[in-house]
């Protein structure tokens, strides 16, 4: 049985629909992403999933668990870590966590052990004593995820964890996660603007407006993408522009950055391509096609329309 | 329905927040002194003796309301400050019913207000009024009943609230009124009709009043106004129908 199962959800807000007819599944164990542009329904979703939003019509089930008639139960089946911080700074990491605990009926004893091990492994055993408002960034994310597992939760929900981290401290959180995921054996959901963590997933949803678009394993995702692709920058843009039409019969699209066409086995288009153009070539990249290529296909919009620039691929 | 354990530590991180702001807990604890031995000297020489007792003494019972008042307001206040901090998100996503955070948050503001009420009767003794412990008792248990019927009224006003500007909102057309028509500075009976009305429905006026009960002597001009028994009554009422609103606010809400 899924540990999550939407069918035909459908939520309005002042007669608009914010999500529009949306079925999925979650099986256990697995690390489910969840992406869509702005706007597109991502953050509604969660929330009626976490029970913190009604919906209008379809059904939502977590854990087995109507989100709608036992939403106590969903509650204690999930765990969550919010964009933004949810701590209290006036509280110490300590604090912050027994609080967690007392609201989910966890015994005392029970409650200090879960404490202490989880701050172990999120490396704050040390700072347990120190108030949350004198944590970096990066600390107060590891202690919300930290508090998100502590009820030992069937599912996590992590609405996108690393915004606004740097990079290092990025790829700290998510060692993290999947060492955590390997002992407790959750599922996690998650959204995402950032396209390795994407790609890291088991299985993505792509939701735009109000609706799912595709639902699959990111290699399969990527394998509807037919080709990769070149971009091409030479002395002359608009010169190859025509030399590749005549002579290769493909259709470049002219980028502000050169050109760009969409081939099959780019590794060995490459060699011909500089046979038969007659200008000077500056430079040539080879992509194959990313998540962020099948978002682009799908969507139309890039998935990172805010936020700082996406670093360089490989 | 109700999870203890959620509601104690609701309590207990209320109060330990409180005593870690020095700030506010600096402001609770002189505020009410500075009214006393400002405004209450200033206008004991003004005004005079009632029979036999001092305006000093007589502002007492009102400002001990007033430090209740301010406490409970401020207690509920936090849930606007949870909700813009996103530490509201915590609670509502937890396992327990809204009811008990409803609860958790109405002991916790009544329990910091009596105690601030409790620790300001320390100075009754330097004002000539002489308490005992019988008397001390029932102040605690009249300050506790008073100290829920205005958190359960300001966490009513606080689930409407989305952001702290309100704040301010709040602190001119509901606190300070409430706190001028409670009969704290003077008695209700000398303000003209079309505003006693408004004291009438004040639940603080009947929390000062049953103050002076236990605090003043029983006759005299600057006595209490109501029976003792009807004071207490409303603020029960009071509290009652406030909790219950509060309670179904917080449960509509998402």
């Amino acid at each position: 049985m899924p540990i999550i199962e939407v069918k035909d959800l459908v939520k309005r807000y002042n007669g608009n629909e914010a999500v529009r007819g949306v079925s999925f599944e979650v099986n256990e164990g697995e690390t489910f992403g969840f992406l869509g542009p702005n706007g597109a329904g991502k953050t509604t979703t969660i929330n009626i999933l976490c029970t913190l939003l009604g919906f209008d019509s379809g059904n939502a089930f977590v854990n087995g668990f109507d989100c709608r008639k036992e939403p106590g139960k969903v509650r204690s089946s999930i765990g969550l870590v919010f964009q933004e911080i949810t701590l209290d700074n006036e509280l110490t990491a300590y604090e912050n966590l027994k609080f967690h605990c007392y609201m989910y009926n966890m015994e005392k004893r029970l409650a200090e052990e879960r404490i202490a091990e989880i701050l172990s492994v999120v490396g704050l055993d040390e700072r347990r004593g120190d108030l949350v408002k004198k944590f970096s960034g990066g600390m107060k994310r590891r202690l919300e995820i930290a508090r998100g597992l502590l009820h030992r939760p069937k599912v996590l929900f992590l609405d996108e964890p690393t915004l606004g981290l740097d990079p290092q401290t990025r790829s700290h959180v998510w060692e993290f996660i999947r060492k955590l995921k390997k002992t407790e054996g959750n599922t996690v959901f998650m959204t995402t603007h950032y396209m390795d963590e994407a790609e890291a997933c088991d299985r993505i949803a792509i939701i735009d407006n109000g609706r799912i678009i595709a639902c699959e394993r990111p290699d399969e995702l990527k394998r509807a993408i037919k080709g990769d692709t070149i971009y091409i920058k030479t002395e002359d843009d608009e010169k190859a522009r025509r030399e590749i039409e005549e002579k290769l019969g493909l259709r470049p699209k002219v980028t502000d950055a050169g050109l760009s066409l969409l081939v099959e086995g780019g590794e060995k288009f490459i060699p011909r391509l500089f046979e038969r153009l007659s200008m000077g070539i500056i430079s040539v990249n080879l992509k194959k096609p990313s998540i962020e290529d099948v978002f682009i296909n799908l969507t139309g919009r890039e998935i990172r329309d805010y936020g700082p620039p996406q670093r360089p691929r490989g | 329905m109700l999870s203890y354990k959620a509601i104690y530590v609701i309590t207990l991180r209320e109060f330990k927040r409180f005593f870690r702001q020095k700030g506010r807990l600096i402001v609770s604890l002189a505020r009410p002194l500075i009214w006393l031995f400002i405004v209450g000297s200033g206008f004991t020489k003004l005004v005079g003796s009632g029979g036999n007792v001092e305006y000093i003494q007589f502002i007492l019972p009102g400002i001990v309301g007033m430090t209740i008042l301010f406490s409970s307001i401020f207690s509920t206040i936090s849930v606007v400050w949870d909700r813009e901090f996103g530490f509201l998100r915590e609670m509502l996503v937890s396992p327990v019913s809204r009811v008990t955070i409803v609860f958790g948050k109405l002991l916790s503001g009544t329990a910091l207000s009596a105690f601030q009420g409790a620790a300001l009767l320390l100075i009754a003794p330097f004002l000539g009024l002489h308490l005992g412990i019988d008397g001390f008792l029932a102040m605690l248990i009249l300050m506790s009943l008073v100290s829920l019927a205005i958190t359960a009224l300001g966490l009513f006003v606080a689930s409407f609230l989305s952001s702290l500007e309100g704040f301010n909102v709040i602190m001119n057309f509901i606190v300070l009124p409430m706190f001028f028509l409670s009969g704290a500075l003077y008695p209700v009976d000398s303000l003209p009709m079309y505003i006693k009305i408004f004291s009438f429905a004040n639940p603080l006026c009947y929390g000062v009043d049953a103050f002076k009960h236990v605090l003043l002597p029983e006759s005299g001009r600057l006595a209490a106004e109501f029976p003792l028994i009807f004071d207490i009554a409303f603020i029960a009422v009071f509290s009652v129908v406030f909790t219950f609103l509060s309670a179904l606010v917080f449960e509509r809400k998402k």
